[in-house]
C-alpha cells in the first residue's frame, strides 16, 4: 500500500554504505517466515511463472492422454465420462492457470525493473493475487483429482452445467473455483493498472513504456472490465445449483443463452488478454536481436488498444450458430473480420524490424521471429471463422481446435518459451544454454506444427470438436494419427526446456548485467537484481536508456547512476500518469502475513461453500476479516497514523 | 474432397444452402494460404540475412542503429492486407443475405428435437392422425426447401448437415429455425456439434432425400399404425415390448406409448439404430437391446436382463415393425 510523503528527496550517486542502508530495508526475512510473508515482485514473480509452468506439465500431460484416445477410431482408453473430464480440465488449465498467470508472472517480474521502479504499487496485493491464485488452482484440482473435476468444457454451456444434468459435484468445484480465481485476476489487474500509471521512473513518459508494459495495461484493464461478467456468471450458475435460483432455466423463465452471454463477453476479451501481453515480449525481445529498435512503437502501442477495444465488440462470433438475428451476427462478424487490421499492423512491425536490423540468431530470437508466422496462421483461420456462414459450417469441427492452438501456443506459449531465454539471465544470473536452446525451439516448432497444421484438415472433413472417440467412417483416423505423433514431439520440446532450466540452474554460463546488450532499464542492474531493484531512482530521457548515444541521435540522457536515494523507510517515487513527472514519494509495505491468511480463510470459505458446511464457512469469513483487519491496520511507517508530536 | 470418403466435409456441397457457402469458404481458404505463404517466406527471407556471430563473443561487439523507420512496411502492409478483408466482408454479408433467412414457401415444415443422445423427428399434416414421429432419420423430397424448426429437450445441441446446411442449436426455450434442400437423391449424414454429455459422440442422424414419389410413398407408409402381429412369437414379443420398452418407447397402435426414447413404430424402416452409431440389422439390434452400456456408455438406456427366449421373442416383434 502507498502513501503519499510531501518532501524532497536526496539525489547523489550509489555508495556502498547507501546499498547496505538498502539491503536492510528491502531484504525479504530468511526462512520460512520470509517464505511466506514476502511481499518482493521477483519472488512473487519467477513463483507465478513456476506454478503456471507445473500447470502447463499437468494441462499436458491430459492432452497426451486425450491425444492417446484420439489417435485411432473407437479406442477405449478413456471412458466418456474420463474424457469429457480431461479435455475440460486440459482448457481449464491452460487456459486459467497456465496462459493468464503466466504472463501475470513475467510482467509481475519484470514491470518494476522495466519501469525504474522498487516495486509494484502494491506489495501485500501482489502477493495476495498469488496467493490466491495457487490456492484457487488447487481448489479446482481438488476436483480433477477425486473424479469431480469440470466435465462441460472450458465454456460450461448450460443447462449441461445445470443440477439437472450434471447432479456431481463436478460443477460445483468449476463455478466456486472460478470465482475464487476471479478475485486473484481483479486484484492482480489493478496493481498492473496503478503501477503503471504511478510509479514509473521520473521521465518515462507514456510513449517511452516498452510495449510489452502496454500489452499488460491494456490486459489489465480489459480484465477488470469482464472478468465481473464471467465471475457473476458462475455466481449465478452456482446459485442456480445450490438454490434454485432459474438464472438459467427456461422452464423458470430464465435463458440458457445468457450463460453464453456472459461468458463470451468475458471470454473473448480474455483471449486478447493472454496474447497481448506476449505480443507485447516479442515487440520488445525481438529488435534486441535485430539491434535496432522495433518500427513504429507509436503504432504498435496503438494497434495493441485498438484491439483490445475491437475485441470487446466480437463476442458473439462465439455464438453465430445459436438463433440469434442476422443483423446482429453481421455486426459481430464485421468487427470479428476488422480486428484482422491492428494484428496486420504489428506483424508488418515485427517483419520490418528484421528487415530493417540484421538479426542476430539466438534461440529467443528463434521463439520470437518463429511466433509471427504461427501468430498468421492462428490469425487467417480465426478472420475465417468471423464469416457467419463460413463459420456455421467450420464451428465445433477440429478446424477451430486447430485455430485456437495456433492462438494459444502461438501466441502465448512461444513468446513465452522465447522470453524465458531471453529474461532467464535476468532472474537467475545465468545463461540457458544455446544449444540446447537450438534442440529445444526445433523440436517444439516441427512437433507443434505437425499436431496442428494437419488439424485444419480434420476440421475441414468435418470432424466434431470434444467427441470422446469417431468412427473410422469419417475418414480422419490417419490425420489424428499425426496429430497425436505431433504433440508426443511438441511434449519432448518442452521437455527439453525443462531439462535446459535444470542444467543452465546449475551450470549456466554467467549472465552479468546485460548478455543480450538490450536497452531498457532491467539491464542496467546486476542478475539476479537486488531486492531493491535500482540503488539509486534512474531518471529516463528516452525509450533505450542503454543504447543512448549509440543511435545517432542527440538530446537529454538518462541518468542511471545518479538520482534520488529514497532510504527514508521502504520507498519509491510517484509520478504523474502521462509525464512520470515526480510528485511524492511512496511508502512500501513490508512483508507480511495478511496476504496468505486472507487467501487461506477465503481457501476455508470456498471449501465450506462447496461442501454447504456452513460452519465452516464462517470460519472462513472470520479468518479473511481477521486478515483485513490486520492488513488495514494503520501503520505509521506508511504514514497511515500521525507521526507521535514532540 | 469427396463426401462419400468424408461424409462430413464441407468442401463440396450437395445442396442450395450449402452451395452459397462453398465458394466463399474457398476463398478465405485461398486467401489464407496465400498470405501465410508470403508472410512465411518474407520471414525466411529476412531470418536469412542474419550475421554470423560467435555468441561467445558477446552482443554488445554488434553494433545497433537506428536505421530506416519502416512506417511503408506497415502502411503498406495493412493497405495491401485491407483488401481481400474487404472483398471477404461484402461476399460474407451477401451471402449471409441469401442463406440466412428461412425460404418464404418451404414445401415441407419438420420440427427436429434435440435429446440426449438421438434426435426427435416430426412430420407435422393438417389432420392429427397423420402427424407423426420417427428418429435420427429424416426423409426429404429432392429439390424442394425445407423449413426445419429445432427445438432443445434438454441440453443444447446442435443440428448440422454439412453437405445442406451450416449449424443451428438446439436450444431449450427457444425455436430455432434452419433449412436445407438437397439437389439429388442420396444420404446425407449429420452430426450433433453442441458438447451435450457422455455420447455427444454418438448424436448423428442421416438426411434421406428421396424423388418426391418414392418420398410421398415413405411418408404414408410411416403415417400407418404399427401390424398387429401376425405369428405367435411376434404376439409375446409385443407384450414384452408393451410391458417393458413401453416405458420410454411408443410403438404407434400397441400400449407402448411413451415419448422420451425414440418412436419404433417403423423402426425396422431406418438404416441405423442408437442415432446412427450402429447399422440396424437384427445382430446389432440385439446387442444394443441386451448392452447399451457396452456400445454407448451413458447412454439413457438401461441394459435389459432378457432371456434367449424373451430376447428372440422381441426380435420377432420388432422385424415385424416395417
Amino acid at each position: 500500500m502507498m502513501q503519499p510523503e510531501l518532501r524532497t528527496p536526496a539525489v547523489d550517486v550509489d555508495s556502498i554504505a547507501h546499498e547496505a542502508r538498502l539491503y536492510s530495508l528491502w531484504e525479504t526475512a530468511p526462512g520460512l517466515k520470509g517464505f511466506l510473508s514476502s511481499v518482493d515482485h521477483k519472488t512473487i514473480g519467477i513463483r507465478y511463472i513456476v506454478t503456471a509452468f507445473v500447470f502447463l506439465a499437468l494441462g499436458g500431460v491430459e492432452a497426451l492422454v486425450i491425444r492417446l484416445q484420439l489417435a485411432g477410431p473407437n479406442l477405449t482408453l478413456l471412458t466418456p465420462s474420463e474424457y469429457n473430464q480431461f479435455f475440460s480440465t486440459h482448457g481449464m488449465t491452460m487456459i486459467f492457470l497456465y496462459a493468464a498467470p503466466v504472463l501475470s508472472g513475467f510482467s509481475n517480474y519484470l514491470w518494476p525493473l522495466l519501469l525504474g521502479s522498487r516495486d509494484m504499487a502494491f506489495p501485500r496485493l501482489n502477493a495476495l493475487s498469488y496467493w490466491i491464485y495457487l490456492a484457487a488452482g488447487l481448489f479446482l484440482y481438488a476436483g480433477f483429482l477425486t473424479g469431480n473435476g469440470p466435465n462441460d468444457g472450458w465454456f460450461n454451456y448450460v443447462p449441461y452445467a445445470s443440477r439437472d444434468f450434471n447432479p456431481g459435484l463436478n460443477q460445483d468445484f468449476y463455478a466456486l473455483g472460478m470465482v475464487f480465481l476471479g478475485v486473484s485476476t481483479t486484484v492482480g489487474s489493478a496493481n498492473f493498472v496503478v503501477t503503471a500509471f504511478r510509479t514509473r521512473a521520473p521521465g518515462m513518459s507514456i510513449n517511452r513504456i516498452p510495449i510489452m508494459v502496454w500489452g499488460t495495461l491494456t490486459a489489465s484493464v480489459a480484465n477488470l472490465l469482464v472478468v465481473p461478467a464471467v465471475s457473476l456468471a458462475f455466481f449465478m450458475l452456482w446459485m442456480d445449483r445450490q438454490f434454485g435460483t432459474h438464472f438459467f432455466d427456461p422452464a423458470g423463465g430464465g435463458q440458457p443463452l445468457l450463460w453464453q452471454h456472459l461468458f463470451w463477453i468475458f471470454g473473448h476479451p480474455w483471449v486478447y488478454a493472454i496474447v497481448l501481453p506476449a505480443m507485447g515480449m516479442v515487440s520488445d525481445g525481438l529488435p534486441v536481436f535485430c539491434r535496432r529498435p522495433v518500427v513504429g512503437y507509436s503504432l504498435v502501442a496503438l494497434a495493441t488498444v485498438a484491439t483490445m477495444i475491437l475485441g470487446f465488440g466480437v463476442w458473439v462470433h462465439h455464438m453465430f450458430a445459436t438463433g440469434l438475428p442476422g443483423l446482429g451476427l453481421s455486426f459481430f462478424s464485421g468487427a470479428s473480420i476488422v480486428i484482422v487490421l491492428p494484428s496486420a499492423v504489428a506483424v508488418f512491425a515485427w517483419l520490418a524490424t528484421i528487415w530493417l536490423g540484421r538479426p542476430v540468431i539466438t534461440t529467443a530470437f528463434l521463439f520470437f521471429s518463429s511466433m509471427i508466422l504461427l501468430f498468421v496462421i492462428g490469425g487467417v483461420s480465426g478472420f475465417m471463422t468471423a464469416s457467419v456462414p463460413v463459420d456455421w459450417q467450420l464451428t465445433d469441427t477440429y478446424f477451430v481446435v486447430a485455430h485456437l492452438h495456433y492462438v494459444l501456443i502461438g501466441i502465448n506459449v512461444f513468446p513465452v518459451v522465447g522470453a524465458l531465454y531471453f529474461w532467464f539471465p535476468k532472474m537467475t544470473g545465468r545463461m540457458l544454454d544455446e544449444k540446447l536452446g537450438r534442440w529445444n525451439f526445433w523440436i517444439m516448432f516441427i512437433g507443434f506444427n505437425l499436431a496442428f497444421l494437419p488439424m485444419h484438415l480434420t476440421g475441414l472433413l468435418g470432424m466434431p470438436r470434444r467427441v470422446y472417440t469417431y468412427a473410422a467412417n469419417g475418414g480422419w483416423g490417419t490425420l489424428n494419427l499425426i496429430t497425436s505423433i505431433g504433440s508426443f514431439l511438441f511434449a519432448a520440446g518442452v521437455l527439453l526446456l525443462l531439462i535446459n532450466v535444470m542444467k543452465s540452474l546449475k551450470s549456466g554460463a554467467a549472465a552479468g548485467r546485460n548478455p543480450w546488450d538490450a536497452p531498457t532499464l532491467e539491464w542496467a542492474v546486476s542478475s539476479p537484481p537486488p531486492p531493491y531493484n535500482f540503488a539509486v531512482i534512474p531518471t529516463v530521457a528516452s525509450r533505450h536508456p542503454l543504447w543512448e548515444g549509440r543511435l545517432g541521435t542527440e538530446g537529454d540522457r538518462s541518468s542511471l547512476d545518479r538520482g534520488m536515494l529514497l532510504v527514508e523507510g521502504k520507498e519509491t517515487i510517484g509520478t504523474s500518469g502521462l509525464d512520470a513527472d515526480p510528485d511524492m514519494v511512496l511508502k512500501m509495505s513490508k512483508d507480511s502475513f495478511a496476504p496468505i491468511s486472507l487467501a487461506a480463510g477465503m481457501s476455508v470459505l470456498f471449501t465450506g461453500l462447496l461442501l454447504k458446511l456452513w460452519a465452516l464457512a464462517i470460519v472462513g469469513a472470520v479468518i479473511c476479516t481477521m486478515a483485513l483487519i490486520a492488513w488495514f491496520w494503520p501503520l505509521h511507517e506508511l504514514r497511515e497514523r500521525e507521526a507521535p508530536h514532540g | 474432397m469427396n463426401a462419400h470418403l468424408w461424409p462430413l466435409t464441407y468442401l463440396t456441397s450437395a445442396g442450395a444452402r450449402a452451395a452459397s457457402v462453398v465458394p466463399l469458404t474457398w476463398y478465405l481458404l485461398t486467401v489464407s494460404i496465400i498470405v501465410v505463404l508470403v508472410i512465411a517466406m518474407l520471414l525466411w527471407a529476412g531470418v536469412r540475412r542474419s550475421r554470423p556471430h560467435d555468441l561467445n563473443v558477446g552482443m554488445s561487439a554488434i553494433p545497433v542503429e537506428r536505421g530506416d523507420n519502416g512506417i511503408r512496411w506497415i502502411s503498406v502492409g495493412v493497405m495491401v492486407s485491407a483488401v481481400p478483408l474487404v472483398v471477404a466482408l461484402v461476399w460474407t454479408m451477401l451471402t449471409l443475405a441469401a442463406v440466412a433467412g428461412p425460404p418464404a414457401h418451404p414445401g415441407l415444415v419438420l420440427d427436429v428435437t434435440g435429446r440426449q443422445w438421438w434426435w426427435e423427428v416430426r412430420y407435422n399434416a393438417d389432420s392429427p392422425p397423420d402427424i407423426f414421429e420417427t428418429a435420427n432419420e429424416i426423409h426429404i423430397p429432392v429439390g424442394v426447401p425445407v423449413l426445419v424448426r429445432l427445438h432443445g429437450g434438454d441440453v443444447i445441441h446442435s443440428f448440422w448437415v454439412p453437405q445442406l446446411t451450416g449449424k443451428t442449436d438446439t436450444i431449450p426455450g427457444q425455436v430455432n429455425l434452419s433449412w436445407l434442400e438437397a439437389d439429388k437423391p442420396g444420404r446425407y449424414l449429420g452430426q450433433c456439434t453442441e458438447f451435450c454429455g457422455f455420447q455427444h459422440a454418438h448424436m448423428q442422424f442421416e438426411v434421406v432425400a428421396e424423388p418426391r414419389a418414392q418420398f410421398d410413398r415413405w411418408e404414408s407408409q410411416q403415417r400407418q399404425s404399427a401390424p398387429a402381429p401376425v405369428t405367435p412369437q411376434a404376439t409375446r414379443g409385443l407384450a414384452l415390448v408393451e410391458y417393458r420398452c413401453g416405458l420410454c418407447h411408443r410403438v404407434r397402435g400397441t400400449d407402448a406409448g411413451a415419448i422420451s426414447a425414440p418412436d419404433l413404430t417403423h423402426l425396422m424402416s431406418r438404416r441405423t439404430i442408437a442415432a446412427g452409431t450402429l447399422i440396424n440389422n437384427p445382430g446389432n439390434l440385439v446387442g444394443w437391446i441386451q448392452n447399451p452400456q457396452n456400445i454407448k456408455p451413458g447412454s439413457l438406456m438401461p441394459n435389459q436382463v432378457l432371456s434367449a427366449a424373451q430376447l428372440s421373442d422381441t426380435l420377432a416383434y420388432l422385424e415385424s415393425l416395417k
